[in-house]
């Protein structure tokens, strides 16, 4: 249904820029605001908030973006090779792909996701957990429903005697890096035997290929475990756990939770972005959260697509684009990061 | 000087003799080129293989097949499990549909009424047509239910003294996999069978009868043992479609990299790892190029069976030939 709608868009978007251009080439164009061409590829989670930007940029501007949903991984890949005008992640590009690019990137925060944990078990429909629990079931040391660290987080729930049985992903995603990311800060065990990444090696577990694949896996086994995108819990109405954060407070996944926790981050002035956002500290911040990023050359050759570049970013952060975001179910950008974003994106050449 | 102008339809027929000519060489030339070009994309697939898997090759040598650890994060790569459970997968899916094809390759050809042989040997081979996404699909929503409820606890309680039928039951896993695969490459195996037995020659049965064999003994004295080496062919080539499925297994298999005793648990396989990994390795890491590695030995025992699978076709022409 979204993905038909989406295609229908991107038709009217194909189409209008189609006319536009032609409008601007009759007119004998090639002023300063003729409609530009860009092109994108990167990250799948954002695409329908991104699709949903690009529309609209180029009603209100006759810009036209064309976005490409490969994948965090590929994303990088072709904004390092520049064949594309931007690139998109769910994880900050490393210290060495930074280098291999010469330096030359501007990671720039759009909206923000998170990871909930869901779960299948009959009779109980609210569940507590903490980042250490969490960390030693998904590495096995718990395996039981009603170990004592359950019981104790859940008073009042009657936790069965039951196999908890962790479900995870198998296919490499920005979902899991976010997750193993939260893992790794909250439990040195996690930190030194298993690490964060896209693939991961687990400990204990089955693996669905996709958000689906998991929700599929926990709806057909009892007892089970696992974690999912929020927009995929939130819009297939699974339950979330709520998770202690490093203020103590248990906190359910929400858009609001989820932007607090960019809010209760600071970030020095000169900051690149690239930080990340799990285990946040701050009254309401949901722990397993994360930015997600576009790539943008610091100076682009073509000074007319660096314009409309630029003109987007800066569209980009407005309350009404960032109203869109949330429409969609993205957590949007608290209010100091969109200042912080705005000076930022102002160096752009 | 009154010399006869050669008649203009020799002149033509000429012309056109040489236009056929030139068109006969153009001819050539392009089915030389489109015939080149099948064994010359297999060599560039080769070397892309080989190009793309040196970095791993040169990290992890001949103990990436022998090594059971896979850890993205480290960058520490075995392909074991991975080798492990497509043999495993697809041994089992022959096994059960081996039996099950040739059973029904053997009665349309010998047993069945003349009207029904084509009806049923054309719903099995439309078995084939169907998307694997749309097996895998079925297995998830379908088949797993069915198994999780009635088969699998059947299996364990009756046959739970076995290693294989140990452990718990999730549902996805090893067992399920080979199911599904079964299923998969059942039609492939009945239609080549069926082909070679409806290829042996009448004299064969004939022979057999006025011996005062039974329909039974004709069948297994004189029939099948005439058509053997095209029957395994076609269990070869049943066995590579089996190697190389990819999304069904990885939708079924479990997609955990472990070798376990029990056919209840998960597992995983080479294409399986190739689907889930490889879009987001990152391209010049060590982790593409393991997963490059592992593609390569896909390969490598794909072509190694395929080639079999010539080989016995071959030799059941030469046989049929005499």
């Amino acid at each position: 249904m979204s993905v038909r709608e989406v295609g229908r868009s991107m038709v009217h978007v194909a189409a209008l820029g189609g006319i536009l251009v032609a409008a601007a080439c009759g007119g004998g164009g090639g002023g300063e605001g003729s409609p530009q061409m860009l092109t994108g590829a990167g990250a799948t989670f954002p695409y329908p908030v991104y699709s949903k930007w690009f529309h609209a940029f180029n009603q209100a501007t006759g810009h036209q973006i064309n976005y490409q949903s490969v994948g965090s991984g590929a994303g990088v890949k072709q904004f390092a090779e520049n064949t594309v005008d931007f690139g998109a992640t769910d994880g900050p590009m490393t210290d060495d792909e930074i280098a291999a690019v010469g330096g030359k990137v501007l990671h720039i925060p759009t909206v923000l996701g998170a990871v909930a944990l869901t779960w299948n078990l009959p009779g109980v429909t609210a569940l507590r957990l903490d980042g250490p629990a969490v960390a030693d079931i998904f590495q096995g040391r718990i395996t039981k429903w009603n170990d004592p660290r359950l019981v104790a987080l859940n008073p009042g729930t009657a936790l069965p005697d039951r196999e908890l049985i962790v479900v995870h992903r198998s296919d490499g995603s920005g979902t899991s890096f976010i997750f193993t990311d939260y893992l790794a800060k909250v439990s040195p065990a996690w930190k030194s035997s298993v690490g964060a990444g896209k693939s991961i090696a687990w400990p204990v577990g089955l693996g669905g290929k996709g958000n689906e694949g998991v929700t599929q896996q926990i709806k057909q086994v009892e007892g089970s475990l696992g974690y999912v995108e929020l927009i995929y819990a939130m819009s297939n109405s699974l339950p979330s756990a709520a998770l202690k954060n490093s203020n103590g407070d248990f906190v359910m996944p929400t858009l609001e939770s989820v932007s607090a926790a960019a809010a209760g981050t600071t970030f020095g002035p000169d900051t690149d972005f690239r930080v990340s956002i799990t285990d946040a500290a701050g009254a309401g911040a949901y722990p397993i959260s994360s930015f997600t990023w576009l790539l943008v050359h610091p100076t682009l050759p073509d000074a007319a697509k660096a314009k409309a570049l630029h003109q987007f970013l800066d569209w980009m952060v407005t309350p009404e684009a960032m109203a869109m975001a949330a429409e969609l179910h993205y957590a949007p950008l608290p209010a100091p990061v969109v200042e912080l974003v705005k000076t930022r994106i102002a160096t752009l050449q | 000087m009154p010399t006869t102008p050669p008649p203009d339809d020799v002149a033509t027929s000429d012309a056109s003799l040489a236009l056929s000519a030139w068109g006969d060489r153009i001819f050539k030339g392009l089915l030389v080129a489109s015939a080149l070009a099948a064994p010359a994309l297999l060599v560039a697939l080769l070397w892309q293989l080989l190009s793309g898997a040196a970095p791993a090759i040169g990290a992890f040598g001949f103990s990436f097949i022998t090594d059971s650890i896979w850890d993205p994060v480290a960058e520490k790569f075995g392909a074991l499990p991975l080798v492990f459970g497509t043999l495993l997968t697809s041994f089992l899916a022959l096994l059960l549909a081996v039996p099950l094809s040739l059973g029904v390759a053997i009665y349309l050809t010998e047993f069945a009424p003349e009207r029904i042989r084509q009806p049923i040997a054309m719903v099995i081979e439309l078995l084939a047509a169907i998307p694997s996404v749309v097996y895998g699909l079925w297995g998830i929503f379908v088949m797993i239910p069915i198994l999780q409820s009635s088969v699998y606890p059947f299996l364990e309680a009756n046959f739970g003294w076995l290693p294989i039928f140990q452990g718990p039951i999730y549902g996805p896993s090893v067992l399920s996999a080979s199911l599904i695969l079964t299923i998969m490459v059942m039609p492939f195996i009945m239609s080549v069978a069926r082909e070679v037995l409806l290829a042996v020659p009448a004299g064969q049965r004939e022979a057999a009868t006025a011996l005062g064999a039974t329909r039974w003994e004709a069948v297994t004295t004189a029939i099948v043992p005439y058509a053997k080496s095209g029957i395994v062919g076609a269990i070869i080539l049943g066995l590579g479609r089996a190697l190389g499925e990819t999304m069904a297994v990885t939708m079924l298999i479990g997609n955990r990299h472990d070798i376990a005793a029990s056919l209840f648990a998960p597992g995983y396989s080479m294409a399986a790892v190739i689907a889930n990994e490889f879009a987001e390795a990152g391209l010049g890491t060590l982790h593409a190029s393991a997963l490059t590695y592992v593609a390569l030995i896909l390969f490598a025992v794909t072509v190694l069976v395929n080639a079999a699978a010539r080989l016995m076709i071959w030799r059941m022409n030469r046989g049929a030939g005499k």
